[in-house]
């Protein structure tokens, strides 16, 4: 029989630091509030720390907007919307987003380093991933604002008025332009919060803003925690919300606005299945596994966290699995090389070592490759759970961090229905050689983003979207236009 | 002859392509460059394979294989020199002396298309001309018209014609075209006794490419899980830029892990490059972008 | 006093991204109204327009590949380019006739123009495909792919705005063509041929003759590699002689007779359609 043999990869430390420079961007001590075209300190004059979660050192001060903010903002955001986005030629304000795209694009290596100094992330993702996603995304929804009449067989649209958007730290630009670019697309105005601990990217983002000469308070934003997010929500002048975050805020966003007439879309979590047939192309999945949920340190609301894997490839895949784990760079997020960033705060850290341990209690076997962690900043070393189950905790509930757990499966009807039976319906991840096997398992799994043969790819075309508790409404495509306008 | 029937083992193109673009995005830089370089040039087989290629061709290409850039001290050697049969003998005798290995192709390359007998008193003769290597091309005529147990057996023959010396099957991966069958050649030659697995001959194109690359560096490694028997990998043509050649160690190092990062395990098969690498060296050491008028070229 | 020399410009064609004379050596006189210059503009010739259909066909394969994307942004580089230059078409115009307010009325609207079709680059698919519900377990979707290489006889007078507004949904669709200019009015489609040089659009994509229509629509209309030809005029003679060349190998024949170019509704994605081939596939749905 085959004797199983190791093979030695500890990249840990086989490369030598290749440090993205940094002495090209331009950061400010202390921002203000970007509303009506202006930044303005707070009324408040509270202010908070943003630190980079590498070294846990302090960047910058960013104001606490309080509820005179929050209405400034809104006010400023209604008035450009009355007196001059509404009235604008449509094509006209199509250019103006095609100029933040372009700017952004002209910008790009300054806005990813910000974005790694402030969240976490890899500059290699952001660099080739986040950014040049976010000025597609401006891009794409730009060409739309003339052309809404082709966008819905036999309706006209008009536009909403002023949308209130909250988003998420785990993808601080791109979530910006996902929010921003449909709704201006179709006409509306935007007051944004980005998260407390990821809100320079966005700042900068407003300094783009400004520079496109876009139209006073047609975009607004506005810092500050979960207060001023539901300070947001609650604001009778916001005709529409966007949200982007956990399941439990917006379930209570669904509350708050209960009866009060408003629009809403959310965009919440996920604990999607990855499924591996025997007939898969097995080197290829193993990396859509890695990419599924090791991938922005599984900081993903798409993630894909449960793995679920045909018993007769099962020890195949998890042997090349733990082989792939151990070539994960971990380490400093400017590092050209780093494939696993920092963790975004240290209350994100603390769930994951609370749930890690959830799942050894329950009995899971734990893996994780050996490596030196740095000591100062928040870190996460990839982690499998095998022997696990549906029952287990750290199976049903997210845990938002670089922690897989494995189960195996034998026939496509009992994998379809342990696939399905969660609460949330995000996405899921299928892989086969067999295209009608292939067809029938994404028909049948209750989720909104399906990738077969691949994972975590990203579209402006492309909606996404969840069902069930994953949320309701979709962002990219024509169906991301859809929240953002009435049909008349 | 023994029935052989390959295994199927699907390949997905675009996800081979991702995975080759996540690992060419390494940045490799100070230490690990100046690491990597004089690794890479260690790893070299330097070829001459022309119909004009003369005695005074190859003597020369030999001795440059001995004195890279004598100016630059502390440099490793190149692994072998890789030359037709006929020129095996004055290879031998400018190398002599030297641990440069002789790689000879046989078996009516570049083609292969001739008798199994024919190919088996090729190989018969270089090995008594005493070549330390033998490079073998693949009848992938056959293999297309799914011939398998044929081309299986031709490969065992080979091998077991060449006594001490080591085989390299050249599976001219550009004239297999897909993914799917780089893997099943590269299993079917390993199966038959490889010690070596090749991409091209560098006569057509494209030569080696990097999802080639990669997938049979992953057939390597799942030959070894399977088997425990360690074959190398080398990819040829078209790798004229140190850089290239940077990227391919990184693929190795992190598709079979750092044991397999030798010229025991791992080679080059270039002519052009190895000035590239000492010019990146050199680069290295005085800071200053170097031009071709210093180095030699034979 | 001295006055300084201007050095005139050659009006060439443009053929793969370069720019030669026409291989014939003839030329035919321009003059302006005025009659202030006098200009030989290139008669183009059949051999031309031979080499120039090569470089179609041989740009299509790789700019029907782009993602959409890429087309889309490389449209709205063709608007950058041409918003940078302005004042050369202004001048052109003028000399073919307009008045200077009527010429900066029609460059801005070409401009605008580009860009609404870069907008429509990477969407005219999700508006025109559709996944079909058949009555069978199979997944069934039709999308549009571009038909291929596309001759276009441009308008005769509206020379800029006209003659974007025909190619513009052509390329954005993903073909490539080879464009005959106005004959009364060549000066600003061989100006546009040097800002699709400076915009990223690959060699052969658009290709530009000019030359007489008289001439040259007998072999636009009756070449056997050409998949669609789009004439733009009101001559019913030639309308009937482009129709019956088309059907020597069935290619698609698009006329705009009597289009006024300049409204705002001479633009839409059905123009795109017009040059784009409904593929369906079926693939099963089971174990």
């Amino acid at each position: 029989m085959s004797k199983s043999k190791t093979l030695k990869f500890d990249t840990g430390g086989a490369y030598s630091p290749a440090p993205e420079s940094t002495d090209h961007i331009q950061l400010k001590d202390r921002y203000g509030l970007f509303i009506d075209g202006n930044f303005t300190p707070s009324k408040a004059g509270k202010y908070f720390d943003t630190i980079n979660p590498a070294n846990e050192e302090k960047i910058s001060e960013v104001p606490e907007a309080n509820t005179k903010d929050v209405d400034s903002a809104v006010q400023a955001a209604r008035q450009a919307y009355e007196k001059v986005w509404s009235k604008m030629k449509p094509s006209e304000r199509g250019k103006y987003i095609f100029r933040i795209a372009r700017l952004i694009q002209e910008r790009a290596r300054e806005f990813a380093v910000i974005e790694s100094l402030d969240g976490g992330k890899p500059i290699r993702e952001s660099r080739d991933v986040d950014i040049p996603l976010a000025a597609a995304h401006f891009f794409y929804y730009a060409g739309w604002a003339d052309k809404l009449d082709f966008a819905f067989p036999g309706c006209r649209t008009k536009s909403l008025g002023v949308a209130g958007q909250i988003i998420p730290w785990n993808f601080p630009l791109l979530m910006a332009a996902w929010k921003i670019a449909p709704a201006l697309a179709a006409g509306n105005t935007v007051v944004l919060k980005p998260a407390e601990t990821t809100p320079l990217t966005a700042l900068k983002l407003a300094e783009v803003i400004r520079e496109a000469d876009v139209p006073p308070g047609v975009v607004n934003i506005i810092t500050g925690g979960g207060e001023t997010g539901k300070m947001l929500v609650k604001h009778p002048d916001v005709n529409k919300v966007a949200f982007t975050g956990s399941t439990e805020v917006g379930k209570f966003i669904m509350k708050t606005l209960a009866g009060s007439g408003k629009r809403y879309t959310l965009e919440l979590g996920g604990k999607a299945a990855n499924i591996i047939f025997e007939d898969a192309a097995i080197n290829q999945a193993v990396e859509g596994i890695v990419d599924a949920i090791f991938f922005n340190q599984g900081h993903v609301c798409c993630a894909g966290s449960r793995l679920y894997v045909q018993e007769s490839v099962a020890k195949e895949v998890i042997s090349k699995l733990k082989d792939r784990m151990n070539t994960l760079v971990i380490g400093d997020p400017l590092d050209k090389n780093t494939d696993i960033g920092a963790i975004n705060s240290r209350m994100q850290l603390e769930k994951i070592c609370e749930y890690v341990d959830i799942g050894k209690k329950e009995g899971g076997s734990v893996y994780q490759p050996s490596c030196t962690l740095p000591e100062k900043g928040f870190w996460y070393a990839p982690t499998l759970f095998a022997d696990v189950s549906q029952s287990h905790r750290i199976v049903q509930e997210e845990i938002f961090g670089p922690v897989l757990a494995i189960q195996t499966f034998r026939t496509v009807d009992e994998v379809i229905s342990k696939a399905n039976n969660t609460p949330y319906g995000l996405s899921g991840g299928v892989w086969t050689d067999k295209g009608s096997k292939l067809f029938k398992v994404t028909k049948e799994i209750r989720a909104g983003v399906i990738w077969a043969n691949t994972f975590n790819k990203f579209d402006p075309s492309s909606p996404f979207g969840g069902y069930k508790e994953s949320g309701m409404g979709r962002e990219g495509g024509i169906d991301g236009l859809h929240s953002y306008v009435e049909l008349v | 002859m023994i029935n052989y029937y390959p295994r199927i083992y699907p390949i997905d193109q675009v996800g081979a392509e991702e995975r080759v673009s996540r690992l060419f995005s390494r940045s490799i830089k100070k230490e690990s460059k100046i690491r990597a370089l004089k690794l890479a040039l260690s790893m070299i087989d330097l070829t001459t394979l022309e119909g004009k290629d003369s005695l005074g061709k190859v003597r020369q290409l030999c001795y440059k294989a001995a004195h890279l850039h004598d100016q630059f001290s502390n440099l490793p050697q190149v692994a072998a020199v890789c030359v037709y049969p006929n020129m095996v003998d004055v290879a031998k005798k400018t190398l002599e002396g030297s641990s440069i290995k002789i790689a000879a192709v046989a078996t009516a390359f570049p083609s292969g298309m001739t008798t199994l007998e024919a190919k088996l008193n090729e190989v018969k003769s270089v090995v008594d001309a005493g070549v330390d290597e033998v490079d073998m091309v693949m009848s992938r005529g056959r293999f297309l018209q799914g011939d398998y147990s044929y081309v299986f057996d031709e490969v065992a023959k080979v091998k077991n014609t060449c006594g001490q010396a080591h085989l390299k099957v050249i599976l001219e991966t550009g004239e297999l075209v897909t993914l799917d069958n780089v893997r099943k050649a590269s299993d079917l030659a390993m199966d038959a006794g490889a010690d070596f697995i090749k991409t091209s001959t560098g006569k057509v194109k494209p030569a080696a490419t990097p999802p080639v690359v990669l997938v049979m560096l992953e057939a390597i490694r799942d030959f070894y899980k399977r088997t425990g028997k360690i074959v190398g990998m080398k990819p040829a043509g078209g790798i004229s830029t140190a850089k290239l050649a940077i990227q391919y160690l990184v693929m190795v190092r992190e598709t079979l892990g750092k044991e397999w990062l030798t010229p025991d395990r791992f080679r080059f098969g270039a002519s052009s490059l190895a000035n590239d690498i000492l010019m990146q060296i050199v680069k290295q050491s005085t800071g200053v972008y170097q031009s071709i008028n210093y180095f030699s070229i034979d | 006093m001295d006055k300084r020399l201007k050095i005139r410009k050659t009006y060439k064609l443009f053929i793969d991204g370069k720019f030669p004379r026409t291989e014939s050596g003839r030329y035919y006189k321009w003059t302006d109204a005025k009659k202030t210059i006098d200009m030989s503009i290139c008669r183009g010739s059949r051999k031309d327009f031979r080499n120039a259909v090569v470089a179609a066909r041989k740009a299509f394969k790789d700019w029907s590949n782009r993602n959409a994307y890429n087309r889309s942004q490389i449209l709205y580089r063709i608007g950058e380019m041409l918003e940078g230059c302005c004042d050369q078409f202004i001048g052109e115009l003028v000399l073919q006739g307009l008045t200077k307010s009527a010429a900066e009325k029609e460059i801005t609207q070409t401009i605008d123009r580009l860009l609404y079709y870069a907008g429509w680059a990477d969407k005219y698919q999700q508006v025109f495909s559709r996944v079909n519900p058949v009555s069978l377990p199979y997944f069934n979707f039709t999308v549009p792919e571009a038909t291929g290489v596309v001759a276009v006889c441009a308008p005769e007078e509206s020379s800029l705005l006209g003659f974007v507004s025909v190619f513009a949904p052509v390329i954005a669709g993903g073909n490539t063509c080879v464009v005959l200019a106005s004959q009364s009015r060549p000066l600003c489609s061989v100006s546009c041929a040097e800002i699709l040089q400076n915009s990223d659009v690959p060699a052969g994509v658009v290709n530009i003759l000019t030359g007489f229509r008289s001439e040259l629509l007998e072999h636009f209309s009756s070449h056997m590699d050409i998949n669609a030809i789009i004439y733009c005029g009101e001559n019913l003679q030639e309308i009937k002689m482009v129709e019956e060349n088309a059907s020597l190998n069935v290619k698609r024949a698009i006329v705009y007779n009597d289009e006024d170019w300049s409204k705002n509704n001479s633009q839409g994605p059905y123009y795109i359609l017009k040059t784009q081939e409904m593929k369906t596939t079926w693939h099963p749905v089971g174990m």
